[in-house]
């Protein structure tokens, strides 16, 4: 009976260990071998010789190092920026009563849009042709402002827009998780501050925000991960040849090593897939470790 | 006195949530402004909007040929039934793969469950990555390149909504699956007669999840495919903007655009409450 027991339970288990194992576990060690094998070709399946070549080759290599930095850029920028706006932004919807849950439903719409086609949509407001300014210039232009072409224009202005057009897209999930983590504050410590007289400041800092502080935390490590991971609205602003734009991110950078016209590298992919890994692993870590020292649990 | 100064305060804390209604507003404005944009250039007439110097707000005359354009000059239809096909078949043997496992660490007693589960638990921390460079190699190896098995494999099983799904099943109390065992149910009739309905909301909400998340999908579909037949919605859209429509015909790239929204924003507007607790319940983006 419990011999039974066991091989059925393996059995319901069966297509997810084969899955998980043919397309992560493997691909896992494989990822591994692939960066210490040096001159790998795709087409013969050979390579010369062992070592940390590759790993050179791409902290070397003039676009993985305009990848990196507009990687750190986006992320210093973006990280605490989103999740101050989210947090002013769940405040203010926790503070009204009418139109809530509709301000609530229109933040979380970018949350579910294709970000390629609305990526779209931001270039041509923002884009400069023969024909037209395009509208931000056309406000700029009010304000009694230059235009300029923020997608094939000076770097900065390339760099603002991807920092705006990752924050609109990151915003709804910030919104959401720290408009419940308010919510979920005991009513009762808001009534006992106000008894003592505590000032609206001295609510926020003393209460509101140790009390969600453990959420503001899970959003600044998940925010670092996924900032570090940016590609597709870098992508959906400027075009696939990242590099010619001079907008790449490290992962753009992987898929470039990888696959068209610059790609039939998996060595060089796997090496820098494996530092970005390490920077991910690294900056999450610094994050637990400050966490673990501020953060009210 | 006493009195003046309530009013004061009453006025003040007025004032504050005028303020507060004026600042949501303004970014409620930058969240619909670009759908606005999309929707309003997409009926816009080409040669009409090519000669407007300065962007106008609106447009007297509105037109659907855009729209006609979008669908005869580039594939949009084979994209957009593409996707609807990935999306269908991912989330469908997604489901068949990870209801039972989840039911397996939920309910099934067997010698090496916890560990299973934690080694399991791991994989939610690599990312996709790091392990999508031998994944493409395999699939070009196995030839599988433009295809959609090429497509669906690497992206049918989740540790998380397992792990999602594992914790839903163990909250239905013991007593019943003791019962139903008693009366000699087999645990294959229990999961799906009994676990599944109890559990449907959380069934429903990972599947919309699913549905949103191969609905957006691009980078997988981008490596796989290089055959335009095998196109999904973003890659096309892709397509579109390099080398579809003559590149300045922004009219009809926008309807193309609107027809890629439109599902998923339905799907937003019907399942709102759904989505939005299955989302703060774990899921993640950005």
């Amino acid at each position: 009976m419990n011999k039974k027991n066991n091989l059925k339970s393996w059995l319901y288990l069966l297509p997810a260990i084969l899955f998980l194992g043919a397309f992560m576990v493997y691909p896992l060690i494989d990822v591994v071998i692939y960066s210490v094998e040096e001159g790998y070709n795709s087409a013969s399946q050979s390579y010369y010789d062992v070592g940390l070549y590759n790993f050179s080759y791409v902290l070397h290599d003039p676009y993985f190092l305009q990848a990196l930095k507009n990687t750190f850029i986006l992320v210093i920028i973006t990280v605490p920026l989103s999740t101050t706006i989210a947090l002013l932004i769940s405040l203010g919807l926790t503070s009204i009563k009418k139109l809530k849950h509709l301000f609530q439903t229109v933040y979380f719409l970018p949350y579910v849009t294709n970000t390629l086609a609305v990526g779209l949509v931001f270039m041509i407001l923002f884009k400069k042709t023969a024909y037209t300014d395009g509208l931000v210039n056309v406000l700029i232009n009010t304000f009694g402002g230059e235009s300029v072409d923020f997608i094939d224009g000076p770097y900065w202005a390339k760099m603002f827009v991807l920092c705006f057009y990752t924050i609109w897209i990151v915003l709804p999930f910030k919104i959401l998780i720290l408009t419940s983590a308010l919510a979920s504050v005991n009513e009762t410590l808001y009534k006992a501050a106000r008894i003592d007289g505590t000032s609206k400041a001295g609510i926020f800092f003393r209460i509101t925000l140790p009390m969600i502080s453990p959420m503001i935390f899970y959003l600044v490590i998940t925010g670092f991960i996924g900032a570090f991971k940016a590609y597709s609205d870098s992508v959906a602003l400027f075009g696939t040849d990242l590099n010619a734009a001079g907008m790449n991110t490290i992962v753009g950078y992987v898929y470039d090593m990888l696959y068209g016209d610059s790609g039939g590298y998996p060595s060089y992919a796997s090496a820098a897939a494996l530092i970005l890994f390490v920077i991910v692993l690294t900056i999450t870590v610094i994050n637990l470790m400050i966490s673990r020292k501020n953060v009210h649990y | 006195m006493e009195n003046t100064q309530n009013n004061k305060k009453r006025k003040n804390i007025h004032i504050g949530a005028v303020i507060i209604y004026v600042l949501l507003s303004i970014w409620a404005l930058v969240v619909l402004f670009p759908f606005y944009w999309m929707l309003l250039t997409s009926v816009k007439d080409y040669g009409a909007y090519s000669s407007e110097y300065i962007p106008q707000f609106f447009t007297a005359e509105p037109t659907l040929e855009n729209y006609a354009e979008a669908f005869t000059a580039v594939p949009l239809a084979r994209y957009f039934f593409n996707t609807l096909l990935f999306t269908v078949l991912t989330t469908g043997i997604m489901m068949i793969v990870i209801i039972p496992a989840a039911f397996a660490f939920s309910r099934l007693q067997f010698r090496g469950r916890n560990l299973v589960f934690t080694l399991f638990l791991s994989l939610m921390m690599i990312p996709n990555e790091l392990v999508i460079i031998t994944n493409f190699q395999t699939i070009t190896d196995m030839g599988l390149r433009n295809t959609f098995t090429g497509l669906i494999l690497p992206s049918v099983t989740s540790v998380f909504y397992i792990y999602l799904l594992k914790e839903n099943f163990e909250q239905i109390p013991d007593e019943l699956y003791k019962a139903a065992k008693v009366d000699g149910t087999s645990d294959f009739k229990y999961l799906v007669k009994v676990m599944i309905p109890i559990c449907k909301p959380t069934v429903i909400t990972i599947m919309i999840l699913k549905v949103i998340e191969c609905w957006n999908s691009y980078v997988w579909p981008r490596l796989i495919t290089d055959d335009k037949a095998y196109f999904l919605v973003s890659n096309g859209i892709e397509e579109i903007r390099e080398n579809g429509f003559g590149r300045e015909n922004i009219p009809a790239m926008m309807a193309a655009v609107v027809v890629i929204s439109l599902p998923l924003i339905v799907i937003f507007i019907i399942f709102r409450k759904k989505i939005m607790e299955g989302v703060s319940s774990g899921g993640t983006k950005g």
